[in-house]
Formats: structure tokens, C-alpha cells, sequence
């Protein structure tokens, strides 16, 4: 088997470096590239798994480059500063796996590239079940036990476990999850979510004040933690 | 259509309502302020009537009920009644005026102000102040008081009023000296102290009045018993004419919303003739009767050139008077006076106008045509009202006696014109002896027309008629047969004098008329030269200095005065230039100079406020705001500034005016430019920061964690420095969050946020750091959301948890509670620890606080002022205090019910 490729779009040499380093040592094999144009050449040559990208290019902005990875069958994970919320949800409503907030912490973007890969990987084959410690969610058959008990959710508590579910371990935006669960003309209706959220928490968490499962990515979205 | 709307019955009477709640409170505490005080004044027919007394017993009930009334000045005339009435009011003590040795007392305005009564009593509203106060009339006193917020109540004569002056002394005889211009009582309520003739003649002759050995002489010349009733009938009909007024205006106000109804417009003609004034005030009583504004004109035509000093003093008292009046003036310059009148009156589409009519010679008349008749004739749509100027009114004294020889000798023509004149003629005399003999003498008389021409076009009328005379005799005596004789035999040549004398008048008349004009049209083009030039030499100036000194000069060139324009500095008045250079000012011209500028008026000299100053000040303003203040003087001490040159003034000021405002303005603009171009570097900084700042902190930290230690020394030294890194990531964060802040720039949206959401949020990001100090939860899982920005309010949680892990001591736990209260909910984050130094619950949250001693903790002093930063901007309070239960601080996050949503659970 080839190792996964990884295709570094980032701006600054330093940072690239350091990526190529950790990532070469953890088994990835790492392409890198300065600038939109050569990202997109890579993009197209070197077929690579897997897209670190950094939203702040110098000849494009980062956001167009996104649906262009998506369409080439990649995994995505935008690279952002803390306070650029908007761009970090346009991104990922665009398609985007997940996203690292920089500086970021290695382990972090290890744990989020290897989801994001497996998802990939999963994309093709449906997942049916997912286990999340005690938590068993079957999407097929419609089923969720805690401890072998199984637990009752409303429709609305349950669609958006299950859409959570789907893409364990991965933030699903606010907008991507109203969407999918009240339907199209609820985008913004947060506090829909606040209170399923607070529902699943209920039934779920050991302690619901203090959540370990289901984790909030303020002004982002939600995470299903594994 | 046209009819204006009536006036809503129910809006009249809510206003009549109001007005006599303020208005007979004339002392209420509400009055007082930034709003000019209420002035009341008690009017009476005649001294005695017990105005005084009236005046005492209104201001000692509102005493009572305890409203801040105080004396300003109370004449008792040593009268026993009104003595004792002043018992138990606060008297604010006089003010002594020095006066060349005499010391003379006066009410002290700037006690009053100082004392700040909500009612000050003010005998005597016409007196005259003595020399040297600050204003020349105690009404002016009285309305400085007012502008200062003040209520006044005051007393007055009728005699005083100077529109009825004429009238009073028409048949008391007696003309009153100390006058009030009608625009002060305008303003006042009135009141009427009424008594009849008999019984105040009754107490006159009891003495109650005036002191005992003055009343019986009093008695025989004023306070006859028809006087009495006259003066009483006109006092009664001025008070019902006040409140016929008030009327007309509230129904006026709120019929109209504020526009002039359409109506008569009155228009008086006024010249230097000193029956003037006397139009003045017959104009001032019918346009109260018509209720009609009014202008007093003054035509400005060659004469004036003529006119002498004392004639011009006469024209500037009566156009003061005309002021004073309240009635607006214009001077306009015309060819003659008829031509003027009509241009104007079709200007300002007067109805109504007053005319005087002198009592001059029919030469006069027939020369120039009488401008009554001719006004007459081409004023159709005015009724023209003609009164006799009387010949016998008071002429101003006059400083200086100039009499107008000047200008008559100028009239007659001077010595040289006659001299060129008469010599012409002796030279075409010898001319025509010369060609006497080459044919017809009548062809000599053509000759003679050269002479006159002359004189009539370069010397005027007079030396033109005589030149014809001269010119005529020489004709018949040199070479009409029988020559050298005076006799004429042919009828025929007699005809041949009168047609000399005749083109003689004729051309001296058209050729005055157009020097008159080039006269005019020079004085305006001069005039209006002058105001151009300095416009254009103020726009190319851009520094107030410079357009002082401009100013200055000009002024000085023009008027041909001394000048010196003092700014405001620091809340003093600086002399900014002065032309000639003088940077020295007595007492008397800062005082003056001070009252120009703080009350937007004229002072000093040639003004009527600090009349003894050398120097009079006018303000310099643009719409109503009082820049500077410019100050005149002329060597001669004679008044500053001639009454034809307030135009000019006018103009100048004007346009400097205008050309400070402009210079404040591009000084203004500069510095929005200069803060526009800060705030793009800010902006320009803050996202190189954040770029450039982290990049390298996140590549030091990336390449600290893949570097894998060989010993554990090397371990030691690789963890060191990762925490090292770590918290210089935190403090480049803190500082570009605190740039945020002080740059404004937070963007924030609202959304609902869970609290359990954010706490838990927070105490992930605070992972590595919360290993000393386990937390404690206390929230409950049904409170509503809280609507923020859940960014910045994520930040602040952290912030703040951080904050209790760095000042709780090890090992203690960090509480976070959240309690529901009504109308509001609270998160406090709580430590157990040293808690907050005594008195530092607020400045804790100031940028760089830090607890004495407290640099071990690591750190930046930016987090709380940071919590401070974000939660001002999502609205939201934060406090901190210690904790009640145990040693510990406690911050606190409050949030109004504005805040807070609670979402039933969406239809399922």
C-alpha cells in the first residue's frame, strides 16, 4: 500500500517545514506548495489524499480553492487564526472536513487528519454503527444505547445525533446541521440546536454541565468526541 | 385657500394654561438653568402709586412659599411703608461707583449673578446708571441678569417708555430724560398698579410720596389731576395692548407654525433733521397699532457728503433710537431721495410709509420738487402718512461744535472756479475783440458759451450762473451797439443774454447731476473694492495669526482707526494683533472686551454698555458663535466709527468671520486625515501582527514538539522551553486581543449560546493549565440561553477561569455557578485564594493591573481588562469582588433579560 499523501498549501516556509518534518515522521508522504497555482497543479498531478490548506494565500484566496479539492476527491482541513470565525464556517459549509486554528498543537492536527482520512475512506463504505465509549448509536436500525439500555430521543434530538454520528469525531457546522434536521429555511435557527443539544446531553453525559461527548466549536458548530 | 388655518381651540387654551402657570410663577425653581430668566414688571401711571410696595408684597408671598427671592435694589425714598416692607428679604449690598470724588451707589450685577437667586426685585427699570457702570441704563443691568438665568421683578413709569415720551410730554410739559426701549417690555409680563388720581393726590399731600418739601412744588407742575388721568388712561392701554399681543402672537404661532402673515410693512424716511426722532416714535406706535414691522430708512445722495459733524451725530442718535425702538434700519445710496424711497418701498413691498415734511423755502421746491408730493405721485399701493417735522426738536449736543461752513462754502463754489471761470471769460472777451471785425457779433456770443460750460461742468451750478452772467454782461458790453454800455437797443440781442444764461443753468444742472452720480458710483466702487480686496487677500491666508494681522491692518487703512483683534486662549481674550502694534489694555478695555464676547453685542465707546472705555469691541461671529472680538479707537477720541461706516465694518467682520470658520475647518480636516491615516496603520499593524507574530511562535512550537529529547537534562530544557513558547503564544494573543478592543474592530454576532457550552468549552482550551485546580460546577441545566458573541465570550470564560487557576492557591477547586434572578442572571467565576486587595474591585479590570507582588503568577495584566473589553462590547457588566462564603475573589457576569432567551423545544 502507498503511503497517504499529504498536500501542504501554506504560505510560509517555516510553517511548511515543520508540517513536512512532522508529518514525513509520522508515515505521510508530503507535497508542498507556496501558492494557490502550484496547489492546484499538485492537486491535479500528484492526486494527494489528504489538503492542509491555509486560508491566507498570497495570489487567490484560500476559499476558492475549496470546492476545487473537494471535486478532486481529497480530504480537507483549512488552517485559520482563532478570530476568523466567518471564514473557518464558510469553509467548512463549502465542504471542508475540519479545521485547525493556528498555532495549533501537533496532536490536534494528527487526530483531525486522521479522521478526516477515515471518513474519506468511509464515504464509500456506509458506516451503519458507531461507538462512542458506552454509547452505541446503529444508524440503520434507527437505535441508540447507553450501557446496553436503549434511549429514547425526540425526532429532533435524534436527527441530529444521527447526522453527528455519520462523521464521528468531525465538527458539523450550525448551518449544515439545521439544514439536514428542521430543513432548509432554519439555517439560522440556533437555539433549535442549543436545545437538542441540551436534550442529547441529557440522555447521553455522565455529567450534562460538563460534556465530554457532544462538544460545542463555539460560533462553528458541533463534534461528536469519540 | 389662502385663509390661514384656525387655530385649534384646544392647543389655544393648553397653551394659555401653561402660560399662566410659568407665567405668574415667576420665581420657580424650573425657571432656572440654561433658559433666560422671566422679567415682570409693575407698571404704573405715576410715582407714588405704590409699585414699589406691590413689587415687595408679590416677592415676600413667593418668599413664603419658599422660593430664593432677594433684593437687588430697592428705592424707599425714605418711605415709611415701602421700609418696612423690605424687612426679612436678603438685600445683596450696593455697589459703590467712584464718580470724581462723589461716591454714588448702583445695583452690583455680578453679586446677584454670583448669588443666584431664583428671583431677584429691581427697583426703577429706566433709571440711568451713573458714570462709569458697567452698562449706561439699569435695564441693561437687568437683562444681563436675566441672560444669567435669573427671574427679575421691576418697576416703571409710563412716562419712562420711550415710545410714549413724545406723547407724556405733549402735555405734562415735562420731558423725561431716562427713557426704556420698547423692546424691553416686549419681553416682560406686565402689571398694572393702579390708582386713582384723587387718592394719589391724597397721598402726595400727606406726604407719602415724595418728602414733604419737594411735594407741593411736584404737586403744581406734574401731578395735576388731568396729568394724572392722561398718564393713567395710558398706562391702562399699553397693559391691554401687551396682552393683546401676547394673544395675537399664541394665535399667530400655532395657526401659522411661525410664518409673518402676510400684512402691512411700514417704512419711515429719517435724515440728519433733528424732528427725525419724532417720526421715529409717531412710526413705532402705529406699527404696534398695525402690528407691522417697521424699517427707518435713511437715503443716502450727494448731500451727505456735505453733511457736518454735528448733522451726522444727529443721524447716528436717531437711527440708535430707531434700534432702541426695536425697528430695523437701512441706508441705502440713491441719486435722490425720491428715487431711493420708491426703490426701496418696492423692495421690501412696504404698505405704509412716513414721511417728514420740513418747512422749506419754494425755491427750495420748485428747484429740487418736494419729495412728499412727488412720493405722492409714484407711490401707488402706500398710503403715505406726511407729518411736520418739528423745527424746534432738541438737537443732539455735540462733543465738538463743527458747524456746516464746509460744507457751504463747497456749495457756493470755490474761490479758484470763480478765478478760472471769470478769466475765460476775459480771455474770449479778447478773443472776440480780435475778430470783432470779421463779421456778425452774434457769432462772439457762440464764443461765450465755451466759458460757461466750463464752469457749469467743472464748477457746479452757481459758478456756472455766474460765468453766464459775466459772460453775458461782457457780450452787452463790448459788442452789443451801443457798445461799452450796459443798455441794449436791439430785442433781439437781449435774447441772445437769456439763452446764455439760460444753456448756463441748463448745463451746469446735467453736468452736476452726472458728477453726482460719478460720485456715488466712485464712493461704492471704492467701498466695494475695498471688501473685494480683502476677501481676496483672506483666502490666501491659512493661519489665524496671519489673517489677525490682515484684519487688523485693513480695518486700520480703511476706517482709518486703531485696531486690535484679541482671540480667545485658554478662556482669557489675547490681543492676537494690534495695528499700530499695542499689546497693552486697561481694566476698563478688558472688561469691555470680555462683555463684547461673552454677550455677542458691541461695547465700549460709540456703544451703550462701558461707554467710558476708549476703545469699542465688536464680535466677530458666525451663526451666532462669538469668535473674537475686534476693538476701535480713534486718536481724536471722538466715537470710533461713523455711522456710514458700519456697513463696511459689517462686511469685513463678516467675511472674517467666515474666513475663521474656514481655517478652523481645514484645521479640522487635517486631523480627520491624520486619524483616518492612524487608524489604517492600526488596522495595517494589528493584521501584520497577527500574521507575522504567530507564524513564527507556531513554527518555534511545532518544531519544539518534534524534537525528541536523548536524555532526560535535554527533556528538562525542551519542556522548559515549550512553556516558555507557550506563554508568550498567550500573551501575543492577549495583546491582539487587547489591540482589537482599543482599535474597536470586534466584529460580533449574537447568537444563542448554552452556558454549559461554554464552560465547557473554555475548561477544554484550559486543559494543561487547570491541573492544580480541579473544577466545580453549579449550573443548572434548564437556565436560558444567553445571546452573545460566542467567540468572545468563550475568550472571556477563558480568561477569567485562567485567572482563578493563576490567583486561587494549588489545589483549591475553581467554582462556576450560574444563579437566575429576576429580570437578570449571573455566572460567577470564583477561586479560593488571597481574593482582591481592598478597594480594587474596579481598577482591576484597568490594563496592566496587577496585584503587588504578583509577577510570579506569569502574567500579562491584559485578561481581565480583556474580559472588561469584550463583555462592554456584547453589552454584558462584569464586577469583581470577594467572596462572602470564604477567603477567595469573585467575578461576576451579569446579564439583563435583553441577554437571555428561553426556547421552548421546537415542535418535535
Amino acid at each position: 500500500m502507498r503511503p497517504l499523501r499529504v498536500l501542504v498549501v501554506e504560505d510560509d516556509a517555516a510553517i511548511r517545514k515543520l508540517l513536512q518534518v512532522a508529518l514525513t515522521r509520522s508515515g505521510y508522504q508530503v507535497i508542498e506548495a507556496a501558492d494557490g497555482r502550484a496547489a492546484l497543479a499538485s492537486l491535479a498531478i500528484d492526486k494527494p489524499d489528504a489538503v492542509l490548506l491555509d486560508l491566507g494565500l498570497p495570489d487567490r484566496d484560500g476559499l476558492e480553492l475549496v470546492p476545487l479539492i473537494k471535486a478532486a476527491g481529497a480530504a480537507l482541513i483549512v488552517v485559520s487564526a482563532r478570530e476568523d470565525t466567518d471564514q473557518k464556517v464558510a469553509a467548512l459549509d463549502l465542504g471542508a472536513d475540519d479545521y485547525v486554528i493556528k498555532p495549533f498543537d501537533s496532536e490536534e492536527l494528527h487526530a483531525r487528519l486522521r479522521t478526516a482520512l477515515r471518513h474519506r475512506l468511509a464515504a464509500e463504505t456506509r458506516v451503519a454503527k458507531v461507538v462512542l465509549g458506552d454509547v452505541e448509536i446503529d444508524l440503520a436500525a434507527r437505535l441508540v444505547t447507553r450501557g446496553g439500555e436503549e434511549v429514547h430521543f425526540s425526532p429532533k434530538e435524534y436527527g441530529m445525533l444521527a447526522e453527528l454520528a455519520k462523521h464521528p469525531g468531525r465538527v458539523i457546522t450550525h448551518t449544515q446541521l439545521l439544514r439536514a434536521v428542521w430543513g432548509p429555511g432554519h439555517e439560522h435557527d440556533v437555539e433549535y440546536l442549543r436545545v437538542a443539544a441540551r436534550g442529547i446531553r441529557r440522555k447521553l453525559e455522565a455529567d450534562p454541565a460538563t460534556p465530554v461527548l457532544l462538544r460545542n466549536e463555539p460560533g462553528v458548530g458541533y463534534r461528536l468526541v469519540g | 385657500m389662502n385663509e390661514p388655518p384656525r387655530p385649534d381651540p384646544d392647543a389655544l387654551l393648553r397653551t394659555l394654561a401653561l402660560g399662566r402657570d410659568t407665567g405668574t410663577g415667576g420665581g420657580k425653581q424650573a425657571s432656572r438653568g440654561n433658559t433666560r430668566g422671566r422679567l415682570k414688571v409693575f407698571l404704573g401711571a405715576a410715582p407714588g402709586v405704590g409699585k414699589t410696595c406691590e413689587m415687595l408684597d408679590d416677592g415676600a408671598a413667593l418668599r413664603n412659599a419658599g422660593i430664593d427671592v432677594v433684593i437687588g435694589l430697592a428705592e424707599t425714598h425714605g418711605r415709611i411703608e415701602t421700609m418696612a416692607r423690605t424687612a426679612g428679604f436678603e438685600i445683596i449690598p450696593r455697589k459703590v461707583i467712584d464718580h470724581h470724588g462723589r461716591s454714588l451707589d448702583e445695583m452690583d450685577i455680578d453679586a446677584v449673578i454670583a448669588r443666584r437667586p431664583a428671583l431677584v426685585l429691581v427697583d426703577e427699570l429706566a433709571h440711568t446708571n451713573a458714570p462709569g457702570s458697567r452698562h449706561d441704563k439699569r435695564y441693561q443691568d437687568v437683562e444681563e441678569i436675566l441672560d444669567a438665568g435669573i427671574d427679575v421683578y421691576s418697576t416703571l413709569n409710563i412716562q419712562h417708555i420711550e415710545s410714549l415720551n413724545d406723547v407724556v410730554a405733549s402735555f405734562t410739559r415735562v420731558r423725561v430724560r431716562e427713557t426704556l426701549p420698547d423692546r424691553v417690555l416686549e419681553q416682560a409680563e406686565l402689571e398694572i398698579v393702579d390708582l386713582p388720581p384723587d387718592e394719589l393726590i391724597e397721598r402726595l399731600r400727606e406726604g407719602k410720596v415724595y418728602v414733604p418739601e419737594e411735594a407741593s412744588r411736584a404737586l403744581a407742575h406734574f401731578f395735576s389731576k388731568s396729568n394724572l388721568s392722561a398718564l393713567r388712561e395710558l398706562a391702562l392701554r399699553r397693559a391691554a395692548q401687551a396682552i393683546d399681543t401676547q394673544m395675537l402672537d399664541h394665535v399667530r404661532a400655532h395657526a401659522l407654525a411661525g410664518k409673518w402673515a402676510a400684512g402691512e410693512r411700514l417704512v419711515v424716511a429719517i435724515s440728519e433733521h433733528p424732528g427725525a426722532a419724532g417720526l421715529v416714535r409717531t412710526a413705532k406706535r402705529m406699527a404696534d397699532a398695525l402690528s407691522a414691522p417697521w424699517t427707518a430708512l435713511h437715503v443716502e445722495t450727494t448731500r451727505d457728503l456735505g453733511l457736518s459733524e454735528v448733522d451726522r451725530l444727529q443721524l447716528t442718535a436717531t437711527i440708535d433710537l430707531v434700534q432702541h425702538l426695536g425697528g430695523q434700519t437701512a441706508t441705502i445710496p440713491a441719486e435722490n431721495v425720491v428715487e431711493g424711497l420708491l426703490a426701496f418701498l418696492d423692495e421690501t413691498r412696504a404698505t405704509q410709509l412716513i414721511l417728514g415734511k420740513a418747512t422749506r423755502s419754494r425755491w427750495h421746491e420748485w428747484r429740487h420738487g418736494s419729495v412728499v408730493d412727488n412720493m405722492v405721485r409714484h407711490a401707488s399701493g402706500v398710503a403715505v402718512h406726511v407729518l411736520s417735522l418739528d423745527e424746534n426738536a432738541e438737537r443732539v449736543r455735540a462733543r465738538h461744535a463743527v458747524t456746516g461752513q464746509q460744507a457751504r462754502v463747497n456749495r457756493w463754489g470755490t474761490p479758484t472756479g470763480h478765478a478760472v471761470s471769470l478769466g475765460l471769460v476775459a480771455l474770449v472777451t479778447l478773443l472776440g475783440y480780435s475778430i470783432a471785425g470779421l463779421g456778425n457779433v452774434t457769432n462772439i456770443a457762440l464764443l461765450y458759451l465755451l466759458p460757461v460750460l466750463v464752469a457749469a461742468t467743472r464748477y457746479g451750478l452757481r459758478t456756472g450762473v455766474i460765468t453766464g452772467l459775466a459772460s453775458s454782461l461782457a457780450y452787452n458790453f463790448f459788442f452789443i451797439p451801443p457798445r461799452l454800455t450796459f443798455s441794449i437797443s436791439d430785442p433781439q440781442n437781449l435774447i441772445t443774454v437769456m439763452v446764455l444764461l439760460g444753456i448756463a443753468v441748463l448745463v451746469s444742472q446735467m453736468a452736476s447731476r452726472v458728477r453726482d452720480h460719478a460720485l456715488l458710483a466712485r464712493n461704492s466702487v471704492a467701498q466695494n473694492g475695498a471688501i473685494v480686496g480683502f476677501a481676496r487677500q483672506l483666502t490666501g491666508i491659512s493661519n489665524e495669526t496671519e489673517l489677525a494681522q490682515v484684519l487688523c491692518a485693513e480695518v486700520a487703512r480703511l476706517l482709518d482707526v486703531r485696531a486690535m483683534l484679541l482671540l480667545p486662549e485658554n478662556g482669557d481674550l489675547v490681543v492676537r494683533a494690534a495695528n499700530p502694534p499695542e499689546d497693552h489694555m486697561e481694566t476698563l478695555e478688558r472688561a469691555a472686551a470680555r462683555w463684547a464676547f461673552d454677550n455677542n453685542r458691541r461695547a465700549g465707546r460709540g456703544s451703550d454698555t462701558l461707554t467710558a472705555c476708549e476703545w469699542l469691541f465688536n464680535p466677530i461671529g458666525v451663526t451666532g458663535r462669538v469668535l473674537g472680538v475686534l476693538g476701535i479707537a480713534r486718536d481724536d477720541t471722538g466715537a470710533p466709527l461713523r455711522i456710514d461706516q458700519l456697513p463696511l465694518l459689517s462686511s469685513l467682520l463678516d467675511q472674517v468671520g467666515l474666513a475663521f470658520e474656514r481655517i478652523a475647518l481645514e484645521r479640522e480636516m487635517a486631523g480627520v486625515a491624520k486619524l483616518r491615516e492612524q487608524d489604517r496603520l492600526r488596522t495595517a499593524l494589528l493584521s501584520s501582527v497577527s500574521h507575522d507574530l504567530r507564524t513564527p511562535l507556531t513554527a518555534i512550537i511545532g518544531n519544539l514538539d518534534a524534537i525528541r529529547p536523548s536524555d532526560p537534562e535535554q527533556a528538562d530544557q525542551l519542556g522548559a522551553a515549550r512553556a516558555e513558547a507557550e506563554r508568550l503564544r498567550g500573551f501575543v494573543a492577549n495583546l491582539l486581543d487587547m489591540a482589537r478592543i482599543e482599535a474597536g474592530v470586534l466584529t460580533r454576532s449574537s447568537e444563542p449560546v448554552d452556558l454549559a457550552d461554554a464552560i465547557a468549552g473554555a475548561v477544554h482550551d484550559l486543559r494543561t493549565r487547570l491541573a492544580a485546580n480541579p473544577i466545580r460546577m453549579d449550573v443548572s441545566p434548564d437556565l436560558p440561553f444567553v445571546l452573545v458573541d460566542a467567540q468572545l465570550f468563550q475568550q472571556c470564560l477563558v480568561n477569567l477561569i485562567d485567572n482563578a487557576a493563576k490567583y486561587g492557591d494549588a489545589g483549591t477547586p475553581i467554582t462556576i455557578a450560574a444563579r437566575r434572578e429576576p429580570g437578570r442572571m449571573k455566572l460567577m467565576v470564583m477561586d479560593q485564594g488571597p481574593g482582591l486587595p481592598p478597594g480594587e474591585d474596579d481598577s482591576i479590570f484597568e490594563i496592566f493591573a496587577r496585584f503587588e507582588g504578583s509577577d510570579r503568577k506569569g502574567g500579562t495584566g491584559l485578561g481581565l481588562a480583556i474580559v472588561r473589553g469584550f463583555c462592554t462590547a456584547m453589552g454584558l457588566v462584569v464586577t469583581a469582588s470577594n467572596r462572602t462564603d470564604m477567603h477567595g475573589a469573585c467575578f461576576t457576569i451579569q446579564f439583563d433579560e435583553a441577554h437571555l432567551t428561553n426556547v421552548e423545544e421546537p415542535a418535535a
